[in-house]
């Protein structure tokens, strides 16, 4: 074969890299779009310490090294058909709950710092030590409409169940009007006490659970930098970054008030 | 055409390889055995030896994740041990997909027997075009993207901790390969073969053709699952090059001895 036949003239090189290109294109949209589908599963409850989603979807190898540590089997790797990232461990609580391991053996085995091991740790003495009450997979939310006992019946068997026992589920005490000689104790939650761990939600007696382990980022709202506790030194620290930004304008705040106030008084001349 | 029965002990000694590792992985996750532990993308050998997917570790770069040492450590031994010494090897005698490309290559052979002329022919490029996609996607998508599709993946982490709908995909490639492209996913379509193929470009293990001994029965032609790169048979000596598996088929097929694998020096031409 001699070097000639090889050679393309300049439109035979141009219509081959269309060609190349919108293949590529087609390949691209049709991954793309498999990719972004697969990524947009915000219901997963993931491992202890797990980055915020975005970021553990971009560090995690899939791997299965903490699936293969947990001593309880509470921890999956997401198959195809479940319509949740593939590969990437989460658990069910209803199924197997997450059992709170006091040295975390999950989080201990991630090679990527996917499950992020400062973040269920505290210092002590200037060492880091386990601290598994840290976790925060996500948060119990209870459905009183069907927790029986917001009904008047007794039941407390998701605070019994719950590992951080009347701290992060408490039972409020309150008159049963219905009856008028008894009392409710309901369960109520502490959402910044909760880990996730869904004990509870395995323990509720209900034929589908009334008290449900959501991911923060769904259960939770955001307050933004309109409103702050004044009376709390912390939580004005939230808003330190607001930026200077913090005026509203509008047409009429544009004017001193006394201005605005007469111009805009209906004047009968 | 010759009669393919022929010397298979490289065959049965790569199905031991692969069959090997798979087994280890599996006891590495039912019995607790710390051989090796957690699938292809991520594993420790005796519980501490990290190895990376080189292929997956680059995507995870693309996607900005933050990578930890152990992940780098990983990803060096392995780039050394294919990229330095067995070059794309990992393909014939690591990868589980292999084995299913092998039974619907020998399969295809009654297909094309009975009707030929039935042929489809793609570009062996296209996997070097997914590969730059797989890089590009991770950046759009901060996640890696063929990991999240990778047929390879699911096939491995399907026999290590289940497959769920994975056995579709599965089917799917194994039936490509069988009805519509000869050797279509190994050899023309896996952009992690693509990837080996790359970084195994200067590696020591090579398979050498020795021309004086060829007698061009052309039987090591038959049996290769990526026939470019017996381009020089028959032609001159030297090192296979290119995307060479060194699965060493064409060793066994070879009566004439002319086919053997050699350690080269990739800097002497």
């Amino acid at each position: 074969m001699s070097d000639d036949s090889k050679k393309i003239t300049r439109k035979q090189f141009l219509a081959q890299s269309v060609k190349a290109l919108g293949m590529a294109t087609v390949a691209g949209i049709g991954w793309g779009s498999f990719v972004y589908e697969l990524k947009a599963a915000p219901f997963i409850l993931r491992p202890p310490g797990a980055l915020k989603e975005k970021d553990f979807l971009s560090q995690c190898i899939k791997c299965g090294l903490c699936v293969e540590a947990c001593p309880y089997d509470t921890l999956r790797l997401a198959v195809p058909g479940e319509n949740k990232p593939l590969g990437t461990p989460y658990f069910t609580p209803r199924q197997t709950p997450c059992y709170l391991c006091e040295d975390i053996p999950c989080v201990a085995s991630c090679p990527t710092g996917s499950l992020d091991k400062k973040s269920v740790s505290k210092e002590v003495d200037g060492a880091l030590q386990w601290d598994v009450n840290r976790t925060r997979i996500g948060v119990a939310v209870v459905d009183t409409e069907n927790c029986i006992a917001y009904w008047g019946i007794q039941c407390d068997a998701c605070y019994r169940a719950c590992p951080l026992l009347d701290k992060a589920i408490t039972l409020e005490m309150d008159h049963n009007e219905r009856t008028g000689k008894h009392a409710f104790l309901k369960p109520f939650v502490h959402k910044d006490v909760c880990t996730g761990c869904g004990l509870c939600e395995h323990a509720c007696v209900t034929e589908k659970a009334s008290i449900y382990v959501l991911p923060r980022s769904i259960a939770l709202g955001r307050v933004g930098t309109n409103y702050i506790k004044g009376w709390d030194k912390r939580d004005e620290e939230r808003i330190k970054n607001a930026g200077d930004n913090v005026r509203t304008q509008t047409e009429r705040s544009k004017k001193k008030p006394v201005d605005y106030l007469n111009d805009e008084l209906p004047v009968d001349e | 055409m010759s009669k393919l029965k022929h010397d298979t002990h490289l065959t049965l000694a790569r199905r031991a390889t692969q069959t090997g590792i798979i087994l280890l992985f599996i006891s590495g996750s039912r019995l607790g055995w710390d051989i090796l532990q957690g699938n292809l993308s991520f594993s420790r050998f005796l519980d501490f030896i990290p190895m990376t997917d080189p292929f997956a570790f680059l995507q995870m770069l693309f996607a900005g994740a933050v990578i930890s040492t152990d992940m780098i450590l990983g990803t060096v031994i392995v780039l050394v041990l294919y990229g330095l010494f067995f070059g794309r090897a990992f393909c014939a005698w690591v990868c589980p997909m292999n084995i299913l490309s092998e039974w619907a290559a020998r399969l295809r052979v009654w297909l094309d027997k009975n009707k030929p002329g039935s042929r489809i022919t793609v570009s062996r490029n296209i996997r070097f075009w997914l590969l730059g996609l797989a890089l590009l996607l991770s950046i759009v998508f901060h996640t890696a993207a063929f990991e999240l599709i990778s047929p390879v993946s699911i096939l491995h982490r399907g026999l290590i901790f289940g497959f769920g709908l994975g056995w579709t995909l599965i089917l799917a490639v194994f039936l490509f390969d069988l009805v519509i492209v000869k050797n279509g996913f190994c050899g023309h379509i896996c952009p992690l073969g693509a990837f080996y193929t790359l970084i195994g470009k200067y590696a020591l293990l090579k398979i050498s053709h020795n021309h004086k001994a060829c007698t061009q029965c052309m039987d090591c032609k038959v049996v290769c699952p990526e026939l470019p790169v017996l381009k020089n048979i028959g032609k001159e000596s030297g090192a296979i090059t290119g995307a060479c598996t060194r699965c060493g088929r064409c060793i066994e097929a070879c009566n004439d001895k002319a086919l053997k694998f050699d350690i080269i020096n990739p800097f002497k031409n």
